[in-house]
């Protein structure tokens, strides 16, 4: 990062640990290194092969990869600290960063810990007592209840006084975690007890606050910033309104639609907050923004009542999405952070800071927002960042990612691929720029977002600006919705499914025989037959759109091509009898350019293959596509196919923590079979039918990949057919 | 200005070094001409004719019984075939046009069998498969003989065989032509028996009925697959073994995939499906551990299939690694055959456009002109040529054994390219020993030991034929255009020389023979000889492997080739030349 701070020199750190894995371990590396200090890294056997690890100048093994035996061990992490000499530990975010016994290990054994005082992480780490110290300090807070008197009636009691819509939040909760809505009375022991039950199997702990629910809010967190002297600014706001299921999913800075006195307010609000608990180092200060308060809807501008805000909670770390403020105030943060922990000023006073411009993050998911943003997991096969981005360095577009091609990712840890992040003198140039930036993007092996990230970039609300939380729900069909797959793309697919075959073919050819292969002509796969061309069928599904397709590609004797079949070659089409001529097909190892009923077309592919399914992805005009098809490898018996209506899969990678049936065990429809646990989230899996339980291949504690058959159900009808 | 002194005279010091005296020019062809384009009209429409077969061909057993046999999950011989390949692989086709008009209002397309070579994880088998939507699969002559072609390219390439069995066996009504002679029915398994033990690998794969005789196809397999449900082996059926004992038994439980993959032990896989199955074969071929033995003229060929040519049209661009295209398309073969067949025309337009970067190297060409001799190579694999440019004179046969035994003696493969009326004739010629100098030659082609192919670029006439390796000198393989012609002398000469020996007869006897009969007479045999001599006519009887249209030539030749050259090499001996 380019920074205007006024201090050039390295801060009096000797040596700088890391706690922490991915792609905030290879940020804070990064800025580490620009300033001259040596680094540790610290990683479980899971991430040998990670790039935190290799960007570090050393690096540790500290255990398994589960995160409780390594990244979230104290002990070893304090260990590598001592027999390294690191005099200074960052924990990043997640992890041990909120955890306030940590920073005080660190400080008691002289180890600066490169964020706030235990005491500060302590006094927000409550949600109660910090929106008690809040309103002690005059910072807004929403009308709640956080008392410590946990009883039933009690609760049911203050939520009456604190009005519904309300909100029953873990104490010790976040990130949407042990979080339940109450619409009205009614609903409120239910939520009340969901909350508790959540709470207490992720935090051990099954305390709760009330809070009233916003009905239209907008997220809205100030960047503060604080030195051991008691100084402290804002590095203004950033605007984290897009999110499903309470987690952020695209934070811009500065918010949009504010006005220079509701920004200030806010930032001065924050600062206090920070200041009131005797803050250091970076932190955010989270609110809520009420639209329907103010007036007529617009946000705080001129003559207009300035819009309610209150205090959410104060994150005391370094946040995910840093980077937009660091790409509005050119600051670096780490660097702020790594000169604050050593002891020095901060290097600027708020009125030396500005906004310049406008940024996004973007942030990509293994997940699938198609199916309820179920996390997903897997290999990264292809892995191909837009041209012209820049890694954790401030540019038009930055990325931040710890990802490599061939790493695992969503299995063990978080699972995010990365941030992406663009910068533009203003809010419209910014968003195109995010925008080509995903079109660009590729990536392959599990399913992500991308698609649904680059709608939000596309939808005129959010074009707009100053989009309220419900945003995502409130446009699913747009930003969810299937897309059909044009004929030209569905012909491409053919194409590749086609030639990657062939390629392959004749690759094996080439090394068959100890590389005695095959002699020319023989070795040209070009599919030559006498005295007649050649059609060869090609059956595939395009899942998102559960459309099945069904192509043909016809080769003339003279070599003419065309592609006949479902949704091929229907009007419009150059065909002259129902299919789409191709020319100059030439397809490379990740490339395929072919010229299909006139268009010319040029995208890049990548084939793999996922249980019984090869599995194409393609990159087309800046979207991706993903096509499967069956392999033949594991045939079912004859009759098997009723069977299959009882193949119960999993929805997701993760490990099996609870299995309820045995084999030839009779099942009802809708009976619980397994739950499978995957980011910390529990799902239960049913019984797609009533029948038998012929196969069962879950066990407890077992780890599983995506597309594992837990359980293969009979249906009733179908045993009686067979018996 | 200071002068640049030679220090030779001679314009020849100092010039780039490439040779280009061995690379023929257009050789007459010329694509824009008026007589290019009638000869290339004329060839269209010989092709057009040759393509109306295939089509017939393709269509199988017809549109009923084709749908019959998908209703059965079953698919059509040149899709299992497609589908056993590799993707992409050639699939070299033999004789598709067998059994063409051979058993009159009995249509029997293909031979109703199709067999052919192809790649299965990068070596080259022979694969026989079964159509069963012509008449059942049955076996008729020609089925039969096509069957033992396959057999025996199979056995002298050595190449693995694969036998996709849907056959109800011998044609019963038919059984006197086809089971008892040594070339018949029987004649299959013994091939498989000694293939077996020359080490030559014999997969079956059964995705049909496989009853009686033909039931010893996988039981004689070293190894077999059998699809569930459709795939049935028996010896007799259960018509057979309910006239016989009286048994009511089911196709499944008598000869079923699970009784003889579990039971008798006569099958070793059981497949699920027709692409199961075929996917099964390909396994069995990948656990082989045969490597192909290198062959002295692969070795000399550099390695095209290092770099893998990326699209799938099939234009053939020059520049591939490991050799060069010609440098004339070879689809100007289309039009270098006069449109009348007596103009004579230069053979070596016909290599021009054959040969790689069109390069000839030719042997004795100012000396017995009428034949052409000399090398070349196809995809880089070296051929020594003998094309015929006119009628045989004794020096013509002279070079011709000459320069075949140079071949033998280096191993250089020998292609042939047949356009002869035939030798000389006349007392001059006789006396000159022409007899005995043709038979030079054939002694030379009969004993060269390297692989040979043929083609019949125009008329393949008398003894012509056998001195340029017809079908009796077992070429490895023989091919026809559509302009072909074959027979033991020209329509013209057999009606003139018939009509010498008949009007002489007549005159003997005494008889009268009205001008308008005589004509008729010489008009019967003419029609009778071109009919007789036409490509589909011959191909139907399998005297050839195939007829090819001119501008695949290239790329089947280099495919029969390069199979050729995967049997181990031989050294030739030559038997007594009589001088």
């Amino acid at each position: 990062c380019s920074s205007v701070a006024a201090s050039s020199s390295r801060p009096a750190i000797d040596k700088l640990l890391v706690a922490n894995r991915g792609e905030i371990a290879c940020r804070v590396f990064t800025t580490a290194k620009r300033l001259g200090i040596p680094t540790v890294a610290v990683f479980s056997e899971a991430d040998r092969l990670s790039r935190h690890v290799a960007m570090a100048d050393e690096a540790y093994c500290i255990g398994p990869a589960a995160a409780r035996d390594s990244y979230l061990r104290t002990d070893r992490i304090l260990e590598v600290a001592s027999m390294t000499g690191a005099t200074a530990v960052h924990p990043g975010y997640g992890f041990l960063s909120e955890n306030s016994g940590f920073a005080g290990a660190c400080e008691e054994r002289g180890i600066a810990f490169v964020g706030p005082p235990p005491a500060a992480i302590l006094a927000m780490g409550d949600k109660s007592e910090a929106k008690a110290a809040m309103l002690a300090a005059g910072v807004p807070v929403v009308p709640g209840y956080h008392g410590e008197e946990q009883g039933e009636e009690r609760l049911q009691q203050e939520a009456a006084r604190v009005g519904y819509p309300l909100l029953v939040k873990a104490v010790m909760g976040g990130g949407g975690k042990g979080m339940k809505l109450a619409e009205k009375p009614e609903e409120f022991l239910t939520a009340l007890h969901s909350a508790r039950r959540e709470a207490l199997a992720g935090f051990g702990d099954d305390r709760v606050l009330l809070e009233r629910f916003i009905t239209r809010p907008r997220h809205i967190e100030v960047q503060v910033f604080a030195d051991s002297y008691g100084e402290a600014v804002y590095l203004f706001e950033r605007d984290c309104s897009v999110q499903r299921r309470h987690q952020k999913v695209i934070e811009e800075a500065p918010a949009p639609g504010i006005s220079q006195a509701f920004r200030q307010a806010i930032g001065e609000s924050a600062v206090a907050a920070a200041k009131a608990v005797g803050y250091r180092s970076a932190g955010t200060v989270e609110f809520i923004v009420d639209v329907d308060s103010g007036g007529n809807g617009s946000y705080g501008g001129g003559q207009q009542q300035q819009q309610d805000y209150f205090f959410m909670e104060m994150n005391t770390r370094l946040q995910v999405e840093h980077p937009v403020t660091e790409a509005i105030s050119g600051v670096d943060l780490v660097e702020w952070q790594l000169r604050v922990a050593a002891g020095e000023r901060l290097p600027l006073r708020q009125q030396d800071l500005a906004i310049k411009g406008h940024a996004f993050e973007a942030r990509l998911y293994a997940e699938k927002p198609e199916n309820n943003f179920l996390p997903a997991g897997g290999r990264v096969l292809r892995w191909q960042v837009p041209p012209g981005a820049v890694f954790f360095t401030d540019g038009p577009l930055r990325v931040d990612s710890g990802v490599q091609q061939g790493d695992l990712v969503g299995v063990n840890y978080d699972p995010m691929i990365a941030k992406l992040i663009s910068t533009g003198p203003d809010r419209a140039a910014a968003l195109s720029s995010l925008h080509s930036a995903l079109q660009q993007l590729q990536v392959s092996g599990l399913p992500t977002n991308t698609e649904f990230l680059k709608r939000i970039t596309q939808n005129e609300e959010f074009k707009q600006g100053a989009v309220d939380t419900s945003f995502i729900s409130r446009h699913e069909r747009e930003l969810l919705g299937a897309e059909p797959v044009g004929q030209s793309v569905l012909a491409l697919a053919a194409l590749v499914f086609q030639q990657a075959a062939v390629r392959q073919a004749a690759a094996a050819a080439a090394a068959a025989a100890g590389g005695a292969g095959l002699r020319a002509p023989w070795s040209v796969f070009n599919g030559f037959r006498v005295n007649h061309g050649t059609s060869c069928e090609v059956a595939f599904s395009h899942p998102r759109s559960e459309a099945q397709h069904q192509l043909c590609i016809e080769q003339a004797r003279d070599g003419t091509t065309r592609v006949v079949g479902s949704g091929v070659g229907s009007a419009g089409s150059q065909g002259s009898d129902g299919g789409l001529a191709v020319h100059g097909v030439e397809v490379g190892e990740d490339s395929v350019c072919a010229e299909i009923g006139g268009q010319r077309l040029a995208a890049n592919w990548c084939m793999h293959s996922h249980g019984e399914d090869e599995v194409l992805d393609l990159w087309v005009a800046g979207r991706q596509y993903q096509f499967r098809r069956p392999v033949i490898r594991k045939w079912l018996r004859t009759g098997a196919a009723s069977q299959l209506a009882g193949t119960v899969t999993t929805p997701m990678p993760g490990r099996i923590v609870k299995v309820f049936v045995s084999q030839g065990d009779e099942v009802e429809e809708g009976e619980a079979l397994v739950v499978v646990e995957a980011m910390k989230m529990e799902h239960t899996v049913r019984a797609p039918c009533a029948g038998t339980v012929q196969e069962l291949r879950s066990f407890a504690d077992a780890q599983i990949q995506e597309g594992h058959v837990l359980a293969v159900v009979v249906p009733a009808h179908a045993a009686a057919a067979t018996a | 200005p200071a002068a640049v002194q030679c220090r030779s005279a001679s314009t020849t010091c100092g010039l780039a070094p490439t040779d280009t005296s061995t690379v023929l020019p257009s050789c007459g062809v010329e694509p824009y001409s008026e007589a290019f384009r009638q000869n290339q009209a004329q060839m269209d429409g010989q092709i057009a004719k040759l393509d109306a077969d295939i089509k017939q061909v393709l269509e199988a057993g017809g549109h009923k019984a084709v749908q019959r046999h998908r209703e059965r999950g079953k698919l059509l011989p040149r899709e299992r075939i497609q589908l056993l390949l590799d993707p992409g692989s050639p699939f070299l086709e033999l004789s598709q046009l067998a059994g063409k008009g051979l058993y009159g209002s009995e249509e029997v397309p293909s031979g109703g069998i199709v067999t052919g070579i192809g790649s299965v994880h990068g070596r080259l088998v022979a694969v026989v498969a079964n159509d069963a939507t012509v008449k059942g699969g049955t076996y008729y002559p020609i089925t039969v003989k096509k069957h033992l072609r396959l057999q025996e390219v199979a056995q002298r390439c050595r190449l693995p065989c694969v036998y996709l069995v849907d056959s109800g066996g011998a044609n019963l009504p038919r059984q006197a032509d086809v089971f008892p002679d040594r070339d018949h029915f029987g004649r299959i398994f013994y091939n498989q028996a000694r293939m077996s033990a020359a080490g030559i690998p014999q997969v079956a794969v059964v995705l049909g009925s496989c009853t009686a005789g033909g039931a010893y196809v996988p039981a004689m397999a070293d190894e077999s697959v059998i699809v569930r449900g459709n795939g049935t082996i028996f010896l007799g059926g259960p018509p057979l073994v309910k006239a016989a004992t009286g048994e009511d038994v089911s196709a499944e439980e008598l000869g079923g995939a699970e009784l003889h993959c579990s039971t008798s032990g006569v099958t070793d896989h059981l497949a699920e499906s027709e692409e199961h199955a075929l996917s099964l074969a390909r396994s069995i071929l990948s656990h082989l551990n045969t490597p192909p033995p290198p062959h002295p003229a692969a070795a000399a060929a550099t390695q095209p299939w290092q770099q893998q040519p990326g699209g799938s049209s099939s234009g053939g661009g020059s520049g591939r690694a490991g050799w060069e295209e010609p440098l004339f398309p070879p689809d100007e073969l289309r039009g270098v055959i006069p449109a009348d067949p007596k103009q004579p025309f230069d053979v070596r337009a016909v290599l021009a456009r054959l040969l790689d970067g069109s390069r000839f190297h030719e042997f004795k060409a100012k000396y017995g002109s009428t034949l052409v001799t000399g090398f070349g190579s196809l995809y880089g694999m070296p051929v020594g040529v003998v094309a015929n440019n006119g009628i045989l004179f004794s020096e013509a046969a002279l070079k011709g054994a000459h320069f075949v035994q140079l071949c033998a003696q280096r191993g250089v493969p020998l292609l042939f390219l047949q356009n002869i009326t035939g030798f000389m004739v006349g007392k001059r010629y006789e006396a000159g020993g022409i007899a005995k100098d043709g038979a030079k030659m054939v002694q030379a082609v009969a004993n060269a030991d390297v692989p040979k192919l043929t083609l019949m670029i125009g008329g393949s006439f008398g003894a012509g034929n056998y001195g340029m390796c017809g079908r009796a000198f077992s070429p490895d393989f023989l091919y026809m255009w559509p302009n072909a012609r074959i027979s033991v002398m020209g329509g013209e000469q057999a009606a003139s020389v018939l009509h010498v020996v008949e009007s002489d007869k007549r005159q003997r006897e005494g008889k009268e023979w009205a001008a308008e009969a005589q004509e008729e007479f010489k008009q019967g045999i003419r029609d009778r000889y071109d009919a007789e001599g036409q490509p589909s006519f011959a191909s139907a009887r399998l005297w050839d492997d195939g007829v090819i249209a001119p501008q695949d030539t290239r790329t089947v030749l280099g495919l029969s080739l390069a199979a050729a050259l995967n049997r181990p090499p031989a050294s030739s001996r030559f038997g007594v030349f009589r001088m």
